[in-house]
């Protein structure tokens, strides 16, 4: 119920703040996004799509730091694979 | 997909829990809050990769599942009358009422129709001036930026033959009352990722202190939750109970302020009855008075009515994180998707779904000597 997928702003119509909408590509499946939560949003930017909202723009310099946690805490994980060998 | 495929990478999972499996010394108890999460969990089969010390526990975090049985009532009544069009999210058409399911009014004639927004039934309005139309407003945090919205345009725009059947919850008062409960078990959260986008997270950080209890903000794609109960664990580990991020990408501390702002605007909190749980105070939305005209209950004369819960499944200890699925007597058995006695067997996010769906073969393995005998 609270998925959000993410997609890229392809085009943007609208000068009211409230029904500026977007057609956002999910893989290419285009659909229809409201803007009104992302004002500073612009073509080419990454968004989070909820029931037809986007509710947040991706912060594309936070997306890897998954990796580079596991790359931290990972090492303690390589440790106890050497233990076990 | 960008953002997807590179979260559901299998090597860097294996990284994950040989990592948590020498982080982990001591038994933890987690809960993940959301069903989208739970979904997931069991999906990919994250809590196989766990430790035998670290235990997920699913919570009340799909509001299908939550939405009391006294508003599935009055949405059957509403959608049941001939000037009504009443339009819906597909999985709230099969939660089972006292005797019958939006479905069933669906097939009786009633002019029932799923929608993807709140604005598709909002422009259904436009279309049909001379019909009543109501949307079914589920949802946490997550879903309120979008309803609101739909009746913010509806207001702007002076449409009069639109209203919302509102049944908004809350996500941090639900997490007080798993917490403040003598049976609770839980000892840290994975708090719900989206709904933190749009509130963020600095409400979670008085319950962090309270209770001392680890919250770690968590995405929803297999390494985001193994890196939130990384997260999680080492908190616990480490005897620290604060509020963290793992899911940056996506959330900060303050949410999305403009979103939060039209929230604030249209709704007001009110105490909420949660499906299998009960009444809980200040644990919902309600519209305010400024947008009554828009509010379903009243314009249909239902918001007085009273429906009390008679079930014999044990979906709020499910809810509530106390028991698993495969614990209750009818699960599989008087209790499947096709026939559902409660709602977490009703919404592909619940819980009891979520194990009928990936882990029915593994528990029948499991549980059939029980069955003969």
């Amino acid at each position: 119920m609270c998925l959000a997928v993410p997609g890229k702003i392809v085009s943007i119509e609208g000068d009211d703040p409230v029904f500026r909408s977007a057609r956002v590509s999910f893989g290419g499946v285009i659909k229809q996004v409201n803007l009104a939560y992302v004002p500073d949003a612009g073509i080419g930017d990454w968004v989070l799509v909820h029931v037809g909202f986007a509710l947040n723009t991706i912060d594309e310099e936070e997306a890897n730091q998954v990796f580079e946690y596991l790359r931290q805490i990972g090492d303690l994980g390589e440790m106890e694979n050497e233990e076990a060998k | 997909m960008k953002f997807i495929d590179e979260y559901r990478d299998a090597e860097a999972a294996k990284r994950f829990a040989a990592a948590l499996r020498h982080i982990t010394s001591r038994p933890w108890t987690i809960m993940e809050v959301c069903g989208g999460q739970t979904h997931a969990i069991v999906r990919f089969g994250v809590d196989e990769l766990l430790p035998k010390e670290v235990t997920l526990v699913h919570g009340p975090g799909c509001p299908v599942c939550v939405t009391p049985v006294e508003l599935i009532e009055k949405a059957i009544e509403i959608a049941s009358r001939p000037d009504v069009i009443f339009c819906s999210f597909g999985d709230m058409l099969r939660v089972p009422g006292l005797s019958k399911d939006l479905l069933s009014v669906k097939a009786d004639g009633g002019d029932v129709r799923i929608v993807y927004s709140p604005l598709d039934a909002l422009a259904t309005a436009q279309e049909n001036p001379s019909r009543q139309v109501v949307f079914f407003a589920v949802g946490f945090e997550t879903t309120a930026p979008a309803n609101a919205m739909a009746v913010f345009q509806a207001f702007r725009q002076g449409i009069g033959n639109f209203s919302l059947l509102v049944s908004h919850v809350l996500v941090p008062p639900a997490m007080e009352a798993i917490l403040s409960s003598p049976s609770n078990r839980v000892q840290g959260f994975l708090a719900a990722g989206h709904v933190c986008t749009v509130m963020g997270y600095s409400e979670y950080e008085p319950i962090a202190r309270k209770y001392r209890v680890p919250i770690v903000v968590t995405g929803f794609e297999p390494l985001d939750i193994l890196q939130g109960i990384c997260m999680t664990v080492r908190q616990l580990e480490e005897g620290r109970a604060q509020v963290e991020n793992q899911y940056s990408r996506a959330v900060n501390r303050n949410g999305n302020r403009q979103a939060q702002e039209l929230i604030r605007e249209i709704f007001e909190v009110t105490p909420r009855k949660w499906r299998g749980v009960g009444e809980i105070p200040s644990s919902g939305l309600g519209l305010r008075p400024k947008y009554a005209a828009w509010d379903a209950e009243r314009r249909f004369g239902l918001a007085d009515r009273i429906v009390e819960e008679a079930t014999v499944c044990i979906s709020g200890s499910v809810l509530r994180g106390e028991k698993k699925p495969h614990e209750c007597p009818a699960f599989g058995a008087a209790c499947t998707p096709e026939h559902p006695l409660g709602a977490t067997m009703v919404s592909t996010e619940g819980a009891c779904a979520a194990y009928y769906r990936y882990r029915r073969i593994q528990m029948r393995h499991t549980h059939a000597p029980e069955h003969q005998s």
